[in-house]
């Protein structure tokens, strides 16, 4: 009746993970109870879980990535504090617990954090930086949202619910085989990936189509903002790199529940594919990370300078030439595994041209900045951090593209520590500046500057004090991974290591406290203008937090950096008095297609983990039946009439102008 | 971009869309289409079993017949030209040619390399038992 589902799946003679799992429900029950209890459900739902308004879709992208960030890196602290106490010990963590740490925090890391705070950035931000209502495929946005939730909650079943893999966060037969897991924690892994990259690929078809074909009048591709190029690059990248994920985690699924033999030892496999196939999509998901970190950099390096981007052109060639050559370097994470010099070095000469048009952005940054009256905001200093941060990340990262090198350095903690100084200096530093810079945009008021500054200031030593060491110990011969090790050298660099993750949670805790203190005092930070920062582009010309429709009338766009010279245009001629043209307005219906989908998508994943078949087949049905119903609607559209949409625009208009005569006087 | 290329772009035509033209013309597109794919099919069968011509070139003849039916299937079925309207469908076949290239060339060099490095799988378990 319930496959392999019992009784001993939950993990009750485990304290650590029922005290963690207890903590996360109840705070999950009281949030809740408390949503009920005070009547906000409706709202919620009406607003929020059915909207396929873009805007609420990137907020939520966002507000997943910043819990999941939590759990992450709550993983990330007990990894640091079981490796400072486990010298000549075992420490607190038992290795099945510690291997399933280490997994767990890397997928959630990548999957869940990452991916949905640079997914939920560009959908909130590229519609209106591109002048236009909406994206390319609303209800798809919101389906493609919900599945990647649905990732993330069995990713997190696996904590209460039977186990995660203990594999590493890219599960490598034949260990992640039948033979050497047999329990659940692979198919855990498995099905929250194939359903979330599901969602994954859903928007970024969403985001690719949204720039090619969504522009506003006079929006030609040489004159939109940067972060439109990183997001049309990254997509492109999703649209090409995903589906080699799905077919590789399809085959090894097939290997674990159908006995082939893609990855066996036995029977004609080879586990070597494994590597070349995950890797072939890995490397492009690198990039698919930080071109929109990439992207969010110019924006505010631009903005924070007060000068257009400087190489606008060079920008986008650069950026264009990180798309095509990320799908030429895959061989670079298995140097060590046998191929010839070849081949190698081939690759390894790849990896190092690709830091060229990396190098051509920096300079293009530093350059932007030579010269610019530059005004030291939070978003600017997570940028200029991140400069610095990341050019060093870059620098080991040439250092292990020569294959002699990585020979000695391959699976050490040099590599780990290589690839948080790109990722944490790159990504996060990119996600977080762009989380400072747009949520004035999208709530209507800005964030706390002085608990900011203090937050970057602890993220940026955290992170050195934290992962300098790492390189250190690489140095030193420690692989990564270890539970438990008996060489003193070790020692210090790792107790090091540890304080930098506590510096790095007091960074979390400030970040926290912005957010709650912001909202607390959101009257003194409301944003009336629509444009806190002085913005260049267009999501600041309209108001904030945007309407619905995001523009009343479709702007006119007559070159880059769009709303910049519009701002130019009014202070020469005055501001226009011209009665606008209003027109009616169709927008898409709120639809709960997508979170009915999810939650379908939800029962067959966890069904199919624990082999219980006729719940897998009443999943399959219900999300079959979802999107049937979704086909067969009848209205799919409102008209928000041109009264009410006049009615709207007059009085932010009223507001801008009012506080300009004021800034005036 | 000039107003003309802005005015191209706005009537750019997914795969599947009908432009112009009536049922009649559509559909003897799509005659000529399966005309031609079902005649390509059948040569390729006809080749692999004749012995008419010289044997080492029918693996060439095959793949130059299957490469022809890609062809007929991109422009009768996909619609994909070279006009104006055309240039996303054309941009995105190419990209999507070029990393079918780099990954399916590029998994079959890596793995033969590793075996000529290396001795396969299965010998190496036997070499173990």
């Amino acid at each position: 009746m319930f496959g392999k589902l019992n009784w001993s799946a939950i993990p009750i003679d485990q304290p650590i993970p029922m005290i963690a799992s207890g903590v996360v429900a109840l705070v999950i029950l009281g949030v809740l109870a408390w949503v009920v209890l005070a009547g906000h459900l409706p709202y919620l739902w009406r607003e929020w879980i059915t909207s396929v308004d873009h805007k609420r879709i990137g907020v939520m992208y966002t507000l997943l990535a910043m819990v999941m960030l939590l759990r992450g890196f709550s993983d990330a602290l007990m990894m640091r504090s079981q490796q400072a106490v486990a010298f000549q010990s075992q420490g607190y963590l038992p290795p099945e617990h510690y291997n399933q740490i280490f997994s767990a925090h890397g997928t959630i890391m990548i999957f869940f954090v990452a991916m949905p705070f640079v997914i939920g950035l560009m959908n909130l931000v590229v519609p209106l930086q591109l002048g236009v209502r909406d994206v390319a495929f609303p209800t798809l946005n919101s389906v493609g949202f919900w599945l990647t939730a649905t990732g993330a909650l069995l990713v997190n079943i696996s904590l209460v619910v039977g186990e995660f893999a203990r594999t590493g966060w890219l599960p490598y037969p034949p260990l992640s085989g039948l033979t050497y897991s047999p329990g659940v924690g692979v198919d855990y892994y498995l099905w929250a990936l194939q359903i979330s990259g599901v969602g994954t690929l859903v928007a970024g078809i969403n985001l690719v189509t949204t720039v090619l074909k969504l522009r506003t009048r006079g929006m030609t591709y040489l004159r939109m903002p940067m972060f439109c190029w990183t997001t049309l690059a990254s997509s492109l990248l999703i649209v090409a790199a995903f589906p080699i994920l799905t077919a590789t985690l399809a085959m090894l699924i097939l290997d674990r529940y159908f006995g082939f033999h893609f990855f066996t030892n036995e029977a004609g496999g080879n586990v070597m594919m494994f590597m070349n196939l995950i890797w072939a999509w890995g490397h492009p998901e690198v990039y698919i990370l930080v071109l929109p970190a990439f992207g969010i950099f110019s924006e505010v390096v631009s903005t924070f300078s007060g000068k257009p981007l400087f190489g606008y052109r060079s920008m986008v060639l650069a950026t264009m030439a990180i798309c095509v050559i990320s799908f030429m370097v895959w061989l670079h994470h298995f140097f060590t595994m046998g191929a010839g010099p070849y081949v190698n070095a081939i690759f390894g000469i790849a990896s190092m041209i690709i830091a060229v048009p990396t190098g051509v952005k920096i300079y293009n940054w530093l350059f932007t900045m030579y010269g610019g009256r530059v005004r030291f905001d939070t978003p600017m200093l997570w940028a200029i951090g991140f400069m610095v941060t990341f050019i060093l990340g870059g620098l080991t990262g040439v250092l292990v593209a020569v294959p002699p090198a990585d020979f000695l350095l391959h699976n050490s903690l040099f590599l780990v520590a290589h690839f948080h100084n790109v990722i944490i200096g790159g990504v996060l530093f990119g996600a977080f500046a762009g989380y400072a810079y747009w949520f004035p945009k999208a709530f209507g008021f800005r964030l706390h500057e002085g608990l900011g500054k203090a937050a970057f200031w602890c993220w940026l030593i955290g992170f050195y004090v934290a992962f300098m060491p790492l390189y250190a110990l690489g140095f030193l011969g420690m692989t990564r991974r270890m539970q438990h090790y008996d060489v003193p050298e070790w020692r210090p660099w790792l107790l090091i290591a540890g304080v930098g993750a506590v510096i790095i949670l007091i960074g979390i805790i400030f970040q926290i406290m912005q957010l709650t203190v912001s909202i607390h005092r959101r009257e003194e930070l409301r944003d009336r203008t629509g444009d806190p920062w002085d913005g260049r582009s267009l999501e600041w010309a309209t108001a904030s937090p945007p309407p619905v429709f995001n523009f009343a009338i479709p702007p006119d766009v007559t070159g880059e950096d769009a709303y910049w010279s519009l701002k130019a245009h009014a202070k020469q001629q005055g501001l226009e008095k011209r009665e606008l043209d209003y027109k009616d307005i169709e927008m898409p219906r709120n639809s709960p297609t997508g979170f009915v989908c999810a939650f379908f998508a939800t029962i067959m994943g966890f069904a199919l983990i624990w082999h219980i078949w006729w719940m897998v087949a009443a999943g399959v049905i219900g999300a079959f039946a979802t999107f049937v119903a979704f086909a067969w609607r009848d209205h799919d559209e409102y008209v928000i009439a041109a009264k009410e949409v006049a009615r709207i625009d007059r009085a932010n208009i009223e507001e801008r102008r009012a506080l300009t005569s004021l800034a005036g006087a | 971009m000039s107003d003309q290329a802005l005015e191209q772009h706005r009537i750019d035509l997914a795969p599947g869309d009908e432009g112009e033209g009536g049922v009649g013309l559509r559909v003897l597109g799509y005659v000529t289409g399966l005309g031609l794919a079902l005649l390509l099919t059948a040569t390729s069968f006809f080749v692999a079993g004749t012995d008419l011509v010289w044997q080492p070139s029918i693996p060439v003849a095959i793949i130059v017949l299957a490469i022809a039916q890609m062809g007929v299937h991109l422009v009768f079925f996909l619609h994909i030209t070279t006009g104006p309207d055309n240039t996303n469908n054309v941009m995105a076949l190419a990209f999507g040619v070029l990393i079918v290239f780099l990954v399916i060339g590029g998994s079959l060099w890596i793995m033969a390399n590793l075996n000529q490095n290396m001795m396969p799988m299965d010998q190496i378990m036997q070499m173990q038992r």
